[in-house]
């Protein structure tokens, strides 16, 4: 007989390499880049002095002479350690048109300087005479940081501390954030009411016909998801197949536009997340016994009352997985919006690719990052509980 | 059911049928249209752009990567994946659930956070934009596929069974060979076959990760689609689309043998 | 069986694998689309035939943001790369591209004196030109008919921003090339340049793509139209157009090969920039595609018709303005905000 510890020892030594491969293959890069959302290491690594003067500033006036002199002092440093350009990137994030300033300045620093700092620096760029320049640079200078967090709903601090939400005119990522709900809602609805009957009838259908409509939901769920979209941007485009057949049967004398519009993108992404939506409701639906439907019918019950009290309540664990499944893969979904949809139709997922890659913003991409991952898991974990995530896997 | 509501159920059934099935069988036919454009129906049959796919270079190569870091993503996947889930049947560990849902994290996390973060992290190392670098991250995708697979075939196994092969003198490895791995190959198969279509349709990963010399099919096609739409996409398309048929079709054989495995095993 | 294949399909990939892991080969990068389809037949694939250097492609959309992300996440994965003037500056004062060693790409004075800077080797010339359609419009209309819509009725088509607006309107009214910058760096010049505009505001229609102007123009919506001249040559070719293209005070910008710093195939880089230099090769991308080739002669020999459309013609160049990035990198901002406040009112 072999002992029960020494089976436990033998199950976690099987369970150990996937949990050390997916913590440190998986979980620490992620973890790692969350932390970029809320921490800042650029501008402390190019003005570690300029920082600390900068400790007890009171946000108000321009500061003294001596936060000056180790600003000038770093700048030239920075420039020539190679450490300004991430320092300034990170400032022009912040403030439209610092990296010019930085730049700038940093140059004529490194030329000559006249007279004092202060007079040398305002002299190479007057920004350094406003508040809001020295704010922006205490901004970028502690870890942990709410910074790119409150980027993130469009709200920053300004130089005395007081958070503001930024102007009218640079909002933007609340809306983001209340499309991409709003798509991912669109898109669970419109599953549902489609899913909802198909399911049935995989239930109720003849054998024969099981067969074809079961394969009709399994190939597209199995089929790679950029052919999908391909064979809607097929479908949609301008000289794609729908527009053909409707200039041929004269319903429009010219081409619709119909790739890069909401319409698509949700007509794509509900083909995509229909089958998430289908598979659980089935499986739910094979386990009613029909007796049930039956009884009801011998006690008088009309199809609308077999179908609202005995049918409907016992479908819902089902509906409440299958709406989870593409709720969360819906605000999650990259691809597809960026080759269906137009400017105005990208989820937040986009914003998160565009900051990662076209501009060197990485603590906002990550602070958008968290606002995803941590809205997911919160709906995962509202929802989960309340359904028992045992469902869920098992569809 | 009155007849008109059985009716409508039919006709919006069978419609939403169709809208499941219509694009890929407007791609399918199209990609053997011996015409430039899209034409539909294609004038003629031919598989000329077959023949473009084939001769072209990028086409190639991204065929070949993606078979490379599909076959080798799933072995790992599968040999940590089986690993993990003998380890969770065996015994009952503390944390179980803790460790459950640190499994299925890569099935969760949206999957431009794991292509982001993976970027950052493997740059340093010289792992972004080379085939390592793809493969370790689809392994990690692929996993949880596996464990789960792998679980499901596992709770129709019989304990007696290992105490039985303990007790005739066999080893652990020899158990888990003769024994073990023989009952539980339909799902450790399935579980790999999962993993393998994971690979196969991931396209945001090796976006952000891949370099020029990484590109698979789903980022050629990416890459094709924001250009202009041309026909050897399609051919492409229906390339993956009889993949994932055949993906598929083992899938249902394999869930079809395992339950048959399942039941037949000695309670 | 089962063994053997495994055994089989192990063997593959770690061939595969080993073979991938070794030493990249020189990754050049450009636009995609037919432009890189017409590189790599004039270029790339005849570079390899010639020195057996194996050339890797990759494409891009632009964007400095996306060089600076590279060289900041470590992930050195570019070589050489096509860049627009915009990125040429700002790159180059941030390091983010090695230092021209000219000797081993010819010298100076193989290219013309546009094509050369610290960091970048000139790769192709383009201009913006005023373009109308000879079917609708037999004159030849210059900046100064654009903005006089009695003489000639009708819409005006210009690219919606305030960069090359300015110096269109400044050029409309008279002024010389070569005062036009120095004209916009005064608040006069601005004012003027607005003051003109306001002429035939309510005549304008704006674009933003560059496959619109030839459509425009197609359909009658517009008389006149700004467009990348490439566009209208193309448009002339293949759809049997005949669009004219006015080359006289016509605004053009060089696309510049950047070999990316720390590259490991730097070496390879200076032999492409070396074979890519002669000037016959790079008038044979005309044909195919008609953006002008930046060493000197690369427009000597060529037909009538190709001379009539390379931008790099000196009969088209002397007659051109360049784009002055610099200015814009200094006043866009502001500007654009003043263009956006001008357009709303």
């Amino acid at each position: 007989m072999i002992g029960r510890g020494r089976v436990k020892l033998e199950a976690a030594l099987l369970l150990a390499p996937l949990l050390l491969y997916i913590a440190t293959g998986f979980v620490a890069p992620i973890a790692a880049m969350l932390w970029r959302g809320v921490s800042d290491t650029e501008v402390p690594r190019a003005f570690p002095r300029t920082l600390a003067a900068l400790a007890d500033w009171d946000g108000r006036n321009p500061p003294g002479d001596e936060v000056f002199a180790a600003l000038a002092d770093e700048l030239v440093a920075a420039r020539a350690a190679g450490t300004l350009n991430a320092a300034a990137g990170r400032l022009n994030s912040d403030t439209p048109g610092l990296r010019t300033v930085v730049f700038a300045t940093a140059r004529r620093l490194a030329r000559h300087v006249e007279g004092s700092p202060r007079a040398a620096i305002l002299a190479a760029d007057p920004a350094w005479g406003e508040v809001e320049t020295w704010g922006a640079l205490r901004r970028a200078g502690a870890t942990p940081t709410d910074t790119h967090l409150l980027a993130a709903l469009d709200l920053r601090r300004s130089a005395d501390g007081t958070i503001t939400a930024v102007p009218e005119e640079q909002r933007l990522f609340r809306a983001v954030a209340l499309r991409t709900v709003w798509i991912g809602y669109l898109v669970t609805l419109l599953c549902l009411v489609l899913g909802y009957p198909l399911a049935a009838a995989l239930v109720f259908v003849p054998r024969r016909l099981f067969g074809l409509l079961m394969f009709a939901v399994l190939l597209p769920f199995w089929t790679s998801l950029i052919v999908r979209t391909a064979a809607w941007m097929v479908l949609l485009a301008r000289e794609g197949i729908i527009n053909q057949a409707f200039l041929t049967l004269g319903l429009v004398v010219e081409p619709v536009q119909m790739l890069f519009t909401r319409t698509a993108v949700l007509v794509a992404m509900v083909h995509i997340l229909l089958p998430f939506m289908v598979l659980p409701l089935y499986a739910v639906m094979r386990q009613i016994p029909r007796a049930q439907l039956r009884a009801a019918a011998s006690l008088g019950a009309g199809p609308v009352a077999q179908l609202v009290r005995v049918w409907l309540p016992q479908t819902l664990p089902g509906v409440g997985a299958g709406a989870l499944m593409v709720f969360i893969q819906a605000i999650g979904f990259y691809v597809t919006p960026a080759l269906i949809g137009g400017g105005a139709d990208q989820l937040l997922p986009f914003f998160i690719g565009f900051y990662a890659t076209q501009t060197v913003n990485w603590g906002l991409a990550a602070a958008l990052s968290i606002l995803l991952l941590v809205g997911t898991l919160l709906i995962l974990a509202l929802f989960g509980r309340f359904l028992g995530l045992a469902q869920l896997r098992a569809a | 059911m009155s007849a008109i509501g059985r009716l409508l159920w039919v006709v919006l059934s069978a419609a939403t049928a169709l809208f499941l099935l219509a694009p890929l069988l407007v791609v399918v036919p199209l990609s053997f249209s011996s015409a430039s454009f899209l034409e539909f129906p294609p004038p003629s049959l031919s598989l000329r752009w077959y023949e473009a796919l084939w001769q072209s270079p990028f086409w190639r190569q991204a065929g070949l990567n993606t078979l490379i870091i599909g076959a080798a993503s799933t072995a790992i996947a599968s040999a940590l994946g089986t690993s993990a889930a003998i380890g969770l049947w065996l015994a009952p560990l503390p944390g179980r659930r803790a460790i459950f849902g640190l499994i299925l994290s890569p099935m969760i996390v949206p999957v431009i956070i794991t292509a982001v973060a993976l970027t950052f992290a493997f740059a340093p190392l010289g792992l972004a934009a080379s085939h390592w670098g793809l493969i370790l991250a689809h392994a990690a995708l692929g996993a949880p596929f596996v464990v789960v697979t792998v679980l499901a075939t596992l709770s129709g196994f019989d304990r007696a069974l290992l105490r039985a092969a303990s007790a005739c003198g066999a080893g652990p490895i020899t158990t888990f060979r003769r024994v073990l791995l023989p009952l539980i190959l339909p799902g450790v198969v399935s579980g790999a076959v999962f993993a393998f279509a994971t690979s196969l349709d991931e396209t945001v990963v090796v976006l952000f990760l891949g370099g020029p010399e990484q590109r698979t099919l789903p980022r050629q096609m990416f890459a094709g689609l924001k250009d202009t739409i041309e026909l050897t996409i399609l051919a492409a398309a229906t390339v993956l689309i009889a993949a994932s048929t055949v993906l598929l079709v083992a899938a249902r054989l394999l869930a079809a043998r395992s339950a048959r495995l399942a039941s037949a095993a000695p309670r | 069986m089962m063994r053997q294949t495994l055994a089989l399909v192990v063997a593959a990939v770690t061939a595969a694998l080993s073979s991938a892991s070794t030493a990249r080969d020189l990754t050049i990068v450009s636009w995609g689309g037919a432009y890189q389809d017409a590189q790599r037949q004039v270029y790339f694939q005849p570079f390899t035939q010639a020195t057996g250097v194996r050339i890797v492609e990759d494409s891009w959309d632009g964007g400095i943001g996306v060089l600076r992300t590279r060289a900041q996440a470590g992930n050195q994965t570019w070589d050489l790369v096509q860049v627009e003037s915009e990125e040429l500056l700002l790159g180059c004062d941030e390091g983010l591209f090695e230092k021209i060693d000219w000797a081993r790409v010819g010298g100076k004075d193989h290219y013309i004196p546009e094509a050369v800077h610290e960091c970048g080797v000139g790769a192709i010339l383009y201009n913006v030109v005023l373009a109308w359609d000879r079917t609708r419009l037999q004159a030849t209309p210059t900046w100064a008919d654009f903005f006089d819509v009695q003489r000639f009725p009708g819409k005006r088509g210009l690219r919606r921003g305030v960069k090359l607006t300015l110096e269109i309107a400044l050029l409309a009214d008279g002024v010389p090339r070569d005062q036009v910058y120095a004209l916009l760096r005064t608040e006069t010049g601005v004012e003027r340049a607005f003051r003109k505009l306001d002429t035939i505001k309510p005549h304008i229609v704006w674009w933003q793509a560059g496959a619109q102007p030839p459509q425009m123009l197609g359909a009658g919506e517009v008389t006149m139209t700004t467009a990348y001249n490439g566009r209208i040559t193309n448009a002339n070719r293949a759809e049997g157009r005949n669009f004219g293209i006015q080359w006289r005070d016509s605004l053009f910008t060089i696309d510049s090969w950047v070999i990316m710093r720390g590259s490991p195939n730097r070496d390879a880089a200076y032999r492409f920039l070396d074979f890519a230099k002669d000037p016959r090769r790079q008038a044979s991308l005309l044909p195919l595609i008609p953006y002008g080739g930046t060493a000197r002669g690369a427009n000597e020999g060529l037909g009538a018709d190709l001379l009539a459309v390379s931008p790099s013609n000196p009969d088209n160049l002397n007659v051109s303005l360049m784009i002055d990035d610099a200015f814009w990198m200094d006043h866009l901002d502001r500007l654009s905000q003043r263009f956006n406040a001008w357009l709303a009112r």
